[in-house]
């Protein structure tokens, strides 16, 4: 029981690693990708907007797939190295994209939900395109896009069970690896069943943060 | 000397003229009503001169300094229009108040920016702060000075506008049908606001609805109809003796 318990931890910590990693990546890289879809400039708009195509109307196991092993395998450049080190940055990379480009669209709802009128307030006052956007836009956005992006970020916690196609040690491999066996233990399925708990438990503790942030902002409308 | 001189000024969107060359100027100290029906130009025309809309031709010259000229594109580069945004202040029909911050902050904002841009904030913050705090007594709004937008009326929430506006000491402050959205009630409040300013020698563009209002507070009146001016005059002259038809028809449906 400890042996597994450990082993299951350890998975876990990889799984973490990932999600910590994935939103830490996925929220600046999404408010660019915001931009560049909101883009004046038609020929940006438009090559955003097929990226944004392309990612959300794969799988993200495709996508993984694809980032980790096409390097190596069509171009002949294996760029990933092995090891577990190797396919933790391949999936990182693969999920930042990914979830950058569900944000991005959320980002872009959130901005355009802010009337024009607070736009021109501010300019009016003489502030610049960018002070209005820190200064007023920003806050009033975040206020907008909590709620959606709780849900995405709840399904992040479990869509790093994906990274398992690769490989990645994170915390369903290490259940699973106690019915081929590891650590001395074979044939057993109820570490696997039991990762269950971990998500379970991590989201709590997420959803419980998440709605903390959401009543931090209720003081204004 | 005319503080604002403005050129024909013509504004087409999507084929349709909505302003169809517009002349007009006014005196330091002067308080001009631009009155007429929705979709007349009036709107346009506060958005031009506040640079939120770019005239399709026409000069505006302020205390006689080009600030545009259709001919010359360096008066519409961005940089440039954003000081010259400055001459001119506005106050929206819907107050557009930033709602994450108190009615104190949203009038000390803009000048903190400014002096933030500066690196003068250090020496200035108590500055703004006192000034913000007797523009907001002037409007009468001390004991709410530390509450949020949506808990203040309409009118508090105008009057707290106003004082946004008034805190960069704009040369002409522009009223855009500033109590459309209020009910009867709190329309006096801010009325009562504008007419003091009216008489401390501010210089004010007021687009209003209310003729009554336009008559007292006016030096100077326009009635625009169709995307032009068409008759303007003393307030007393064109509200008693309108000589233009379509004046007249206009006004006959305010009088019961």
């Amino acid at each position: 029981m400890p042996v597994v318990i450990g082993a299951l931890n350890q998975g876990f910590l990889q799984t973490l690693k990932l999600f910590s990693i994935t939103l830490l990546g996925a929220f600046p890289l999404g408010l660019l990708i915001a931009f560049g879809s909101l883009s004046k400039i038609k020929a940006i708009s438009l090559t955003t907007q097929f990226i944004i195509w392309i990612i959300r109307g794969t799988p993200l196991m495709i996508q993984l797939l694809i980032v980790y092993y096409f390097p190596g395998l069509v171009l002949h450049t294996p760029i990933w190295g092995g090891g577990e080190s190797g396919r933790f940055l391949a999936a990182a990379i693969a999920f930042i994209i990914n979830y950058a480009c569900y944000f991005s669209e959320i980002y872009r709802g959130g901005i355009q939900s802010v009337p024009v009128g607070q736009q021109e307030a501010g300019l009016v006052l003489g502030m610049t395109k960018k002070q209005i956007f820190f200064h007023v836009t920003l806050l009033q956005m975040i206020k907008r896009i909590v709620p959606p992006i709780s849900n995405e970020i709840i399904t992040l916690v479990k869509d790093t069970a994906l990274a398992r196609i690769i490989a990645l040690q994170e915390i369903i491999w290490a259940g699973q690896a106690f019915m081929k066996g590891s650590h001395g233990i074979s044939g057993a399925i109820w570490p696997l069943f039991f990762t269950a708990f971990y998500y379970l438990i991590f989201n709590g503790v997420v959803t419980v943060m998440l709605t903390k942030l959401e009543r931090k902002m209720e003081y204004f409308r | 000397m005319a503080i604002l001189e403005v050129k024909n000024i013509r504004k087409t969107f999507d084929k349709t003229e909505v302003l169809k060359g517009i002349n007009f100027s006014l005196e330091k100290g002067q308080v001009l009503s631009i009155i007429g029906s929705s979709g007349s130009g009036k709107t346009t025309l506060l958005r031009c001169l506040n640079f939120l809309e770019t005239p399709d031709e026409g000069v505006i010259k302020v205390n006689n300094e080009i600030l545009f000229d259709s001919a010359d594109p360096l008066t519409r580069s961005e940089s440039q229009v954003r000081k010259k945004r400055l001459h001119f202040g506005l106050v929206f029909q819907s107050f557009n108040l930033f709602p994450q911050y108190t009615a104190l902050e949203n009038v000390m904002l803009a000048p903190t920016m400014a002096a933030k841009e500066k690196k003068i904030y250090d020496t200035e913050k108590e500055n703004i702060k006192s000034q913000a705090v007797e523009l907001i007594k002037k409007v009468g709004l001390a004991e709410r000075m530390n509450n949020y937008p949506h808990q203040l009326s309409g009118g508090q929430q105008q009057r707290v506008a106003i004082a946004r506006a008034l805190i960069l000491k704009p040369d002409i402050l522009c009223f855009d049908e500033p109590t459309s959205a209020l009910d009867p009630e709190l329309t006096g409040e801010v009325l009562k606001v504008i007419r003091s300013l009216s008489d401390k020698n501010n210089t004010m563009i007021i687009v209003t609805h209310e003729m009554e209002f336009a008559r007292d507070v006016a030096d100077h009146v326009i009635f625009m109809d169709g995307g032009g001016i068409c008759e303007q005059g003393e307030p007393r002259e064109l509200f008693e003796n309108p000589r233009e038809e379509r004046t007249k028809q206009f006004l006959s449906r305010y009088k019961n």
